[in-house]
């Protein structure tokens, strides 16, 4: 059982933002502050001093990203600041933006639509709060379309795996998904770190970022 | 960049003008005013004469028009750009309706005003300055040939007298350089003299064609703006209570009892509702793409590169942010590019380039598929030139059968003012 969180929630759609407290309370987290504004969510942040945040992009007054710029300003801010945007948009770009933001770890940028998947939901945010990275698979999917000639070299498993590393999950996470061991998950990775010329790398959050940043190259 | 007419030649290039076609075409321009000059001015005598008796009027006035058409086809001599033509299609057909109209427009009066001109100072005018810059120097460049003519003796310029060879080719010589010297009022002369020709004779502001474009770009702001609004209550209505909805069947299924036809039912329930919001976002993506406001063109047409089922190798670099309305058009006409290449055209491979110098913003897209792509086939791409007609944007295609495709986008606008975005080209254009 992952420990409690306390969550500053930002989300400007009130159905929405009720909807999040209910379901983290459920789950053991308190929201310690529900805001509907950037500039909320950072006197938030400054107040509680939360484990976790969790943001919408587009917010009041712009619409625009603000969610996402106030969250980038948080982690220069407060190194290591842990933060998971939820976007209605797969858009590279935004995780971009999140990932440049400190060293990468703790951070998180997910489609609106995986609150849905109740528990995955809840996981990737104790995931991004212990300090991994966190990408929305319709991202990684379109990362990995766009990189189409050095990808060839992979067999269709090698990739399966690399999409699920690109995610940010460990290796018994990824056996457990493609029913595999993890012995054989190890050695597909080191697979794939040598045919795409990736330094080898033990920590999880590490292997993430280096996939990431091939994929975005 | 080709000098599209002879003011730009003499402006931007000046010491490649001489040896350019430009001082030949500006020679042609006033030799073929000379010779029309003195034709109308010949016409215009027995029309007046032909108007003392009543049945001149019409004629006068036909004459005018036809003139002033010519003129305007004689203006591509020293001006690429065609001078539009600024005369109304007549109600009706037939002789009086035609009358009735031209002489209820603005335009045919300046015509016939021209026309009075030209036939009375400008062919006249023509004339001198052909004289003093071609006339001239040609003859003393031919001051050899005359010697060995007579034989004996030849005058320069009907004043000096030369007698011997050496002195019949310094006389060359100086009218060499005079000709090249010379070539630049004769450039001068003939700008300015088509700049008069077009500001009588294409139309003005007060007939009617300013308000048009106004009224179009107008409406395609307008159109934006619905864009934009649709876009945003999609976005806070239905995608937000699509997305409560999905996280409430999700707490429902925790609560069912597991593996139960309950659960089985809610996961259906929870996947419909998961396409529907795919299906909605994608939707939404092609109204109004948030990432051309966030972050700007280059990314935007990234993207949709990322989205073509054919591989694109996009080179957006350093494209700053660009006016609204310019990023907005470039984007969706680049899409639209992109969009007729998966479709129509079998290439394997495409390439999309984005350049902005300063002035001009340059898009093109080109394909190694079919071609004999046929712009007015009913592509989108005829809405999207009207679009770009109002930024004084333009939308060229070229397709040979056989391939490559080419279509270039070219739209001139300044970089952004107002700093919306600070991550300008941070994450644009990677390969």
């Amino acid at each position: 059982m992952p420990r409690s969180l306390r969550v500053v929630l930002a989300e400007d759609g009130v159905l929405l933002r009720e909807g999040l407290i209910g379901l983290l309370s459920r789950f053991g987290h308190e929201v310690v502050a529900a805001v509907g504004d950037a500039e909320a969510l950072r006197a938030a942040v400054a107040a509680h001093d939360p484990d976790v945040v969790l943001t919408d992009v587009r917010m009041p007054p712009g619409f625009r990203d603000e969610g996402l710029r106030a969250a980038v300003a948080l982690r220069a801010e407060r190194p290591g600041l842990p933060v998971l945007v939820l976007s209605q948009y797969v858009q590279r770009d935004y995780a971009s933006d999140l990932l440049d933001s400190g060293d990468g770890s703790g951070v998180g940028y997910l489609l609106k639509d995986r609150v849905g998947q109740v528990e995955e939901f809840v996981d990737a945010l104790d995931r991004v709060a212990a300090g991994g990275t966190v990408v929305d698979p319709e991202v990684v999917r379109q990362l990995l379309r766009r990189r189409r000639d050095p990808l060839a070299a992979l067999t269709p498993r090698e990739r399966e795996v690399l999409a699920l590393v690109a995610e940010g999950h460990s290796n018994g996470e990824v056996a457990r998904r493609l029913v595999v061991t993890e012995a054989a998950v190890g050695k597909h990775i080191g697979n794939i770190l040598a045919k795409l010329d990736l330094p080898p790398a033990e920590d999880t959050h590490r292997r993430v970022l280096a996939v990431l940043a091939y994929l975005q190259a | 960049m080709e000098a599209r007419d002879v003011r730009q030649a003499l402006v931007r290039r000046p010491r490649q003008y001489p040896f350019g076609a430009w001082p030949w075409r500006s020679a042609a321009y006033l030799v073929s005013g000379v010779l029309g000059g003195a034709l109308a001015c010949v016409v215009l005598l027995v029309l007046l004469l032909a108007s003392l008796l009543l049945v001149g009027i019409p004629l006068l006035l036909s004459g005018g028009v036809a003139l002033g058409g010519a003129e305007r086809l004689r203006l591509r001599l020293v001006d690429r750009t065609p001078a539009a033509d600024p005369h109304r299609l007549p109600a009706a057909p037939g002789l009086g309706a035609w009358v009735r109209t031209r002489a209820g427009e603005r335009a045919t009066w300046r015509e016939l005003g021209y026309a009075l001109l030209f036939a009375t100072v400008l062919w006249l005018l023509d004339a001198l300055v052909l004289a003093v810059t071609v006339a001239a120097p040609g003859a003393l460049l031919a001051a050899p040939l005359l010697l060995a003519a007579d034989g004996q003796e030849t005058k320069l310029l009907k004043s000096v007298l030369v007698t011997s060879y050496p002195g019949a080719f310094a006389g060359a010589a100086v009218g060499a350089l005079a000709l090249v010297a010379l070539c630049y009022p004769l450039g001068l002369y003939a700008a300015g003299r088509g700049a008069l020709a077009r500001a009588l004779l294409t139309p003005g502001e007060r007939d009617g064609l300013g308000e048009v474009i106004a009224s179009r770009a107008r409406l395609v702001d307008a159109f934006e703006a619905e864009r934009r609004r649709i876009e945003r209550d999609l976005h806070d209505g239905a995608q937000h209570r699509l997305v409560a909805l999905t996280m409430t069947l999700g707490l429902a299924r925790l609560d069912a009892p597991p593996a139960g036809p309950l659960a089985a039912r809610l996961a259906q329930a929870q996947e419909e509702a998961g396409q529907v919001l795919a299906e909605l976002r994608e939707l939404i993506h092609g109204i109004h793409p948030q990432v051309l406001a966030d972050y700007g063109l280059g990314p935007a047409l990234a993207d949709a590169a990322d989205r073509t089922a054919v591989p694109v190798d996009a080179d957006l670099d350093g494209l700053p942010r660009l006016p609204a309305a310019v990023e907005s058009a470039a984007y969706f006409t680049g899409r639209e590019a992109l969009a007729n290449v998966d479709r129509h055209s079998g290439a394997t491979r495409a390439r999309l380039t984005g350049r902005h110098d300063g002035r001009v913003l340059v898009l093109t897209v080109e394909d190694d598929g079919r071609g004999g792509a046929d712009p007015a086939g009913g592509s989108g791409l005829t809405g999207l030139a009207d679009r770009l007609a109002v930024l004084d944007g333009t939308l060229t295609i070229t397709s040979p059968p056989g391939g490559p495709t080419v279509l270039r986008v070219e739209i001139p606008c300044r970089v952004r003012s107002e700093s919306s975005s600070p991550r300008t080209a941070s994450s644009s254009g990677r390969d």
